[in-house]
């Protein structure tokens, strides 16, 4: 095992940043991970845009309900005290500044807390942008759990977005497989290095200027 | 004595024409009202607008409408799934068009088409692509961008269990957009697994009331798209 913080890893370390008592929305991939590693001692409540606050996790393959998923199309499960609403309500949730915390993917992220998560814009793709630009516009708190580098080792860390955005300055902290670093007025800046990592390493792997730890 | 109920799915989507603009409830495969959409399949109407979350799996109900050259123009916010072959294909061939709208946009300009209101300001898209060629407004010195109604002809729904004023509840995340489409389709054509009588459901209970609602279909026993996707079917 090389140096770093595998996905658990990341997604354990961005839950130790949630408040207790948070309504949380997780977006897809990693981000829904983090649901698994609710630190001692704290409740989270999450929310899932399809129309559930207090959603649990997947039930046995026996106990599906097919009319019970999440965002994502997965079967999931409500908690005792959960709610069900339409999506004007639950998008008045998100939009309404209800919800405090929402962690998402990324392709890329700024410097400046641009976010870029939703479409290439290659001719041919398709666009799909579902709930993630309500989310980054409405959440009080964007988290980004993301690998610091592509799977070629191009930069996900970069100073402007070259992909098109999903919305501009709204990221606060990244959460990557190297460090925890925070969007600030001076740009990225290392809040926590992973075990083994060196600074320079996550500058160099970074493609915008980033500040060590304070 | 006002009684919404129809006889037939195929009766109560007899009446759509070429051209009409049809919302779709369902998020995925919940509440996905597949025995109307297998109806307006075999209706025929064709150049139909789609209004849905998404663009429908393997090739049955909504799918299965845009497979049959049914639609001409999709309005949606996640247009791709891993089950989803049938849109992708034909938007790729130039064959349907495709608007792209933020869910909670999308929700909000359906939920304002119900209530009578014409536009709405989000920040939601703003600085981005999907906000070019829209009118910006600051309100508290942030940008917002208007966004307008969004109204239908008809509306296909899949509820739980309705009474015969139109008065409709869910199925857990199988509610998600139908109690806004409802409100925003001129005909809300609903279909129901239980039809009680009058008074069968608690006031306090009714999700969407009647008044919403023309025309109720009972349907004893939905077929669930996740069902007929896992059997691997199509059709017609």
């Amino acid at each position: 095992m090389s140096a770093g913080w595998t996905r658990e890893q990341m997604a354990a370390r961005a839950a130790q940043d949630i408040p207790d008592g948070s309504y949380v929305n997780l977006g897809i991939g990693i981000p829904e991970l983090v649901a698994q590693f609710v630190p001692e001692g704290r409740e989270f409540i999450y929310h899932t845009e399809n129309g559930l606050l207090g959603m649990g996790p997947p039930p046995a393959d026996e106990d599906r309900d097919l009319d019970l998923m999440n965002a994502g199309k997965k079967y999931v499960t409500a908690l005792p005290g959960a709610a069900y609403f339409h999506h004007a309500d639950s998008f008045s949730m998100i939009r309404g500044g209800h919800i405090d915390v929402c962690v998402l993917g990324t392709m890329q992220v700024a410097a400046n807390g641009d976010i870029a998560n939703w479409s290439t814009g290659a001719p041919d793709a398709i666009p799909a942008v579902g709930g993630a630009m309500d989310l980054v516009q409405g959440v009080k708190q964007i988290f980004v759990i993301t690998q610091h580098t592509t799977k070629t080792g191009d930069p996900k860390l970069v100073e402007k977005c070259t992909y098109p955005l999903t919305g501009p300055g709204v990221v606060s902290r990244i959460f990557t497989d190297l460090a925890v670093v925070d969007v600030t007025a001076d740009g990225f800046r290392v809040a926590e290095l992973a075990p083994g990592i060196s600074f320079e390493e996550v500058r160099e792997k970074t493609g915008a200027a980033i500040l060590p730890p304070e | 004595m006002i009684n919404k109920q129809y006889a037939s799915a195929a009766e109560a989507v007899a009446d759509i024409p070429d051209g009409a603009t049809v919302m779709v409830g369902g998020f995925g495969a919940s509440g996905s009202p597949i025995e109307l959409l297998h109806a307006l399949i075999d209706h025929g109407a064709t150049d139909l607008t789609v209004i849905n979350n998404n663009t429908g799996n393997g090739e049955v109900g909504l799918a299965a409408l845009i497979g049959n050259g049914q639609v001409s123009k999709m309005i949606c916010s996640f247009p791709r799934s891993s089950q989803s072959k049938v849109f992708p294909e034909l938007y790729r061939a130039g064959k349907v068009a495709l608007e792209i709208v933020p869910q909670g946009t999308l929700a909000e300009r359906i939920r304002a088409a119900g209530a009578g209101v014409p536009a709405f300001y989000t920040p939601t898209t703003v600085g981005t692509v999907l906000a070019e060629g829209k009118e910006v407004r600051e309100f508290n010195g942030r940008p917002y961008v208007m966004e307008p109604w969004l109204k239908a002809d008809f509306a296909l729904i899949k509820c739980e269990v309705a009474d015969p004023l139109g008065n409709l509840t869910y199925n857990k995340t199988a509610r998600n957009f139908s109690p806004l489409m409802c409100m925003a389709a001129t005909t809300t054509i609903v279909q129901t697994r239980t039809l009680v009588a009058r008074g069968g459901i608690d006031p306090e209970n009714v999700v969407t009331p009647g008044i919403f609602v023309n025309r109720v279909v009972e349907v004893p026993q939905p077929i669930h798209e996740d069902v007929l996707i896992a059997e691997g079917r199509s059709y017609p």
